[in-house]
């Protein structure tokens, strides 16, 4: 019935856009946060360049998207027109689950970004550097407690990281889970958790309008003026990779035609200006590069969550 | 102050060009006649129709956006009196009364309340937003997970009034709720449970299918089995469809205090629009001069829900002005039509893009008109729906119902959870068990874990928290006085 309104409804306002094909796109993240602006931001360039007639979005989040995972998994099976945004998160995600839906499910389309973490906390709050924050958490593990996404997600794996660099037990972090940055962004403004962990681009507005004070972030080196986790002594670099998925069950002609949709998207002047203003780093990998990179992050990310000791 | 009156005055006076105005109309009316789809909330109804503006001009396709929006809503009320079909969670408590009203041959005022209500409720929360935003959301921010919790148990003080006659029933009825909302991934952990290797069950139960079961499937069963016997349920129209000088005096008290509910939830980040209405229509059944009416079409149980559910629709607006942070579905798809556009979301939205924002507000104020026009004429014609013979009103209903379920995911899950609740749903009545604190259960019931996991975690199991912060030990007082008082004064008038 949706399917019937939409073709009928673009039917009767854009009859020159019949030969464009219309998506369904599945982020498996509440709106607000990283997957919800890597696929609305997509989505808004093939739009400007014309290559889709529109896009249909589903918000579906929690648990790392497995939850949004499962429904396309299970929903999308054989239609060309469907996508799903995923990424490092939902690898862990399913690591630490065990979950009986994985990425061999779907179809690899392309990796898209790749972002540094950045580490917050609230303008009030008392830990003025990072260095302050360490000592807090050597202090007393417990008492600081790290508002990230889902359990086992990218945030969770670098506050253990974080942990396990400077000599305190990962399997003694007070980590709190968030639905999403709708959640997260007020509960770190208000203070209801210590710090803020979440990539760079989430919480950027709020850096730059100084209610939130960026203390480090997981890059190799500065970005945006604030130090990386390396420069302050503290041995750990992450970058969250973020990418697109296609149905189960589609033909290689069919994977072939959305990569090279999507291929077409990240080279819109539209995508660039997004790359730019949120600061993620391209790193495109289509088809069956992406796909061999996926399994070798599965095993990766696998290897560091187990070493973390917060598989429960 | 003046500025912004300024801002606003230019927002209107963009809106209300002949153009855009025609916009607006096309948008209530396709809106309408989406929104009335049962399981098609406002959400989902934006999200079909919103291509529709890509090609206008900013303005037009704002204009346009909040008349689709404002037909889904009154479009999903119209459903849920006339069927009993809830389209969304929102319009839930609506159904209570509304639907009984509609049996009774009161659909007309039940409709009109809901349209005017939400008028009224919308104009209030309007105004709000444009001279509070600022000062609200930093009250906003001091809501953390004790405090939610605080809410969430305030608001399960007031299930009370939905239980019905029996509490040993409505407490089953609670509790089932509650063990159907634990199925799923659990957030916190990433485990799942009652799932039992159901792939789909991970999604959790969608509160639409178990209210659409419960209410709608499992009431066509119950009309097909004791047809014979229910002779009277469905009385033909009577009097006026329009509302009496009575239904204007019962209504306009309740619009307030919806209101009054709706706003606040609406502007703090995991308030949502669930307890303002159930809490509007607790509020109102408690205070109604004739509660013994409740139960069979009373008309304040429909105006408080519909004004809170409206006045919590234009809350969003809060976080998502002054923080840029979405916090319910439809805020979210909002923010994406402000994207078309290059607005960046964020604290800065207000400053950097005033005209924009300012036009939006106005836009969904004039929206918000056009639909009152519309519609009031258009209540004749939904309510002959229920001239319909009952056996095809029936078959009709059920059809509904289960397209409805399917368009939510497009999964033959749904369709099955839906009827395995319709047949709850059918025993349930059979057996005079209340089906609505079951529907309040699987809403309430996650979002109070997971907020009551979220405080102790930070607290580290310390559970002080709830009674040493000032809000949430403020809430808790104000649930012991609600739970208190009227025992409290039961005494007191008997000694005298």
């Amino acid at each position: 019935m949706a399917r019937l309104i939409q073709f009928l409804t673009v039917l009767l306002f854009a009859g020159t856009a019949a030969a464009q094909p219309s998506l369904k796109m599945m982020i498996p993240a509440n709106p607000g946060g990283g997957w919800d602006q890597t696929g609305r931001n997509l989505a808004a360039a093939m739009q400007s360049a014309k290559l889709v007639s529109s896009v249909q979005f589903d918000n579906k989040g929690g648990a790392a998207g497995t939850i949004g995972l499962a429904q396309f998994a299970n929903s999308a099976k054989g239609d060309p027109n469907a996508v799903m945004i995923g990424g490092m998160v939902m690898v862990g995600g399913i690591h630490l689950q065990k979950s009986p839906v994985n990425l061999s499910m779907v179809t690899p389309i392309a990796r898209l970004t790749s972002e540094w973490e950045v580490i917050v906390v609230a303008a009030s709050s008392p830990h003025k550097t990072m260095a302050d924050l360490v000592k807090a958490l050597k202090d007393n593990p417990g008492k600081v407690s790290w508002g990230g996404g889902s359990a086992g997600g990218t945030d969770h794996i670098l506050v253990g990281l974080i942990a396990r660099a400077v000599g305190v037990d990962p399997a003694k972090v007070n980590y709190v889970a968030f639905k999403g940055g709708g959640e997260q962004v007020p509960a770190v403004l208000g203070g209801h958790v210590t710090a803020g962990v979440a990539g760079l681009g989430e919480f950027a507005e709020q850096v730059k309008s100084g209610k939130m004070r960026a203390l480090a972030q997981s890059g190799p080196t500065k970005v945006d003026a604030i130090p990386s986790l390396k420069e302050q002594g503290i041995a750990v670099e992450l970058g969250n990779w973020r990418g697109i998925f296609g149905a189960p069950g589609i033909s290689p002609p069919q994977r072939d035609a959305l990569v090279k949709l999507v291929k077409d998207a990240t080279e819109t002047p539209a995508w660039k200006a997004t790359l730019a203003k949120l600061g993620w780093t391209p790193v495109f990998l289509g088809g069956e590069d992406y796909k061999k990179f996926i399994d070798e992050d599965t095993k990766r990310i696998g290897a560091i969550i187990d070493s973390l000791g917060i598989k429960k | 102050m003046l500025e912004t009156l300024g801002a606003l005055g230019t927002g209107f006076e963009v809106a209300l060009k002949p153009l855009n105005l025609l916009w607006g109309f096309i948008g209530v009316t396709l809106g309408t006649f989406v929104g009335v789809l049962p399981g098609v909330g406002p959400a989902l109804t934006v999200a079909m129709l919103l291509p529709l503006t890509v090609k206008l001009d900013p303005t037009g396709a704002l204009i346009m956006f909040a008349g689709i929006y404002y037909g889904a809503m009154f479009g999903g009320s119209t459903t849920t009196i006339l069927l009993n079909a809830p389209g969304e969670s929102a319009s839930i408590a609506t159904a209570l009364e509304g639907n009984k009203m509609a049996k009774a041959g009161r659909a007309g005022p039940a409709l009109a309340t809901s349209a005017i209500g939400s008028f009224v409720a919308g104009t209030i929360a309007t105004v709000l937003l444009t001279l509070l935003a600022p000062l609200v959301v930093d009250v906003a921010l001091r809501f953390g997970p004790a405090e939610y919790f605080a809410l969430m148990v305030f608001a399960f003080t007031t299930i009370s009034a939905v239980l019905g006659a029996s509490t040993v029933r409505g407490l089953t009825s609670l509790f089932v709720g509650l063990l159907l909302g634990l199925a799923g991934i659990d957030s916190q952990t990433g485990q799942a449970r009652f799932a039992f290797g159901v792939p789909e069950l991970l999604d959790g139960i969608d509160v639409v299918v178990l209210a659409v079961g419960l209410f709608a499937v499992g009431e066509a069963l119950y009309v097909g089995a004791y047809q014979s016997r229910l002779m009277e349920t469905l009385e033909k129209i009577s009097g006026s469809i329009w509302m009496s000088k009575e239904d204007w005096r019962r209504s306009w008290k309740p619009w307030l205090r919806g209101t009054a509910f709706g706003f606040p939830f609406g502007s703090i980040p995991a308030g949502g629009a669930e307890i303002p209405t159930f809490l509007s229509y607790a509020t109102e059944r408690k205070l109604a001069p004739h509660p013994e009416e409740f139960g069979k079409g009373a008309i304040e149980g429909v105006a408080g829900p519909e004004a809170a559910n409206n006045a919590s629709a234009t809350g969003t607006l809060v976080p998502l002005l002054t923080l840029g942070i979405p916090t319910s579905a439809t805020a979210a798809i909002l923010l994406s039509a402000f994207q078309n556009y290059g607005l960046q979301p964020g604290p800065l939205l207000f400053q950097s893009q005033s005209d924009l924002v300012w036009g939006l507000i106005a836009s969904l104020y004039i929206g918000n008109v056009i639909l009152l026009v519309l519609n009031l004429p258009l209540i004749g014609i939904w309510v002959k729906v229920l001239a319909i013979p009952k056996p095809q009103l029936y078959a009709g209903i059920l059809v509904f119902a289960t397209l409805g379920a399917y368009s939510l995911h497009q999964s033959w899950v749904d369709l099955l959870t839906l009827y395995v609740f319709g047949l709850l749903g059918f025993a349930m009545r059979r057996w005079d068990v209340p089906v609505a604190p079951a529907v309040i259960g699987l809403i309430l019931g996650p979002l109070a874990e997971t907020q009551f996991r979220r405080a102790l975690a930070i607290s580290q199991g310390d559970a002080s928290v709830f009674y040493t912060q000032p809000i949430a030990a403020s809430v808790f007082a104000l649930t012991a006085i609600v739970l208190i008082a009227p025992w409290l004064a039961r005494r007191l008038r008997r000694k005298r």
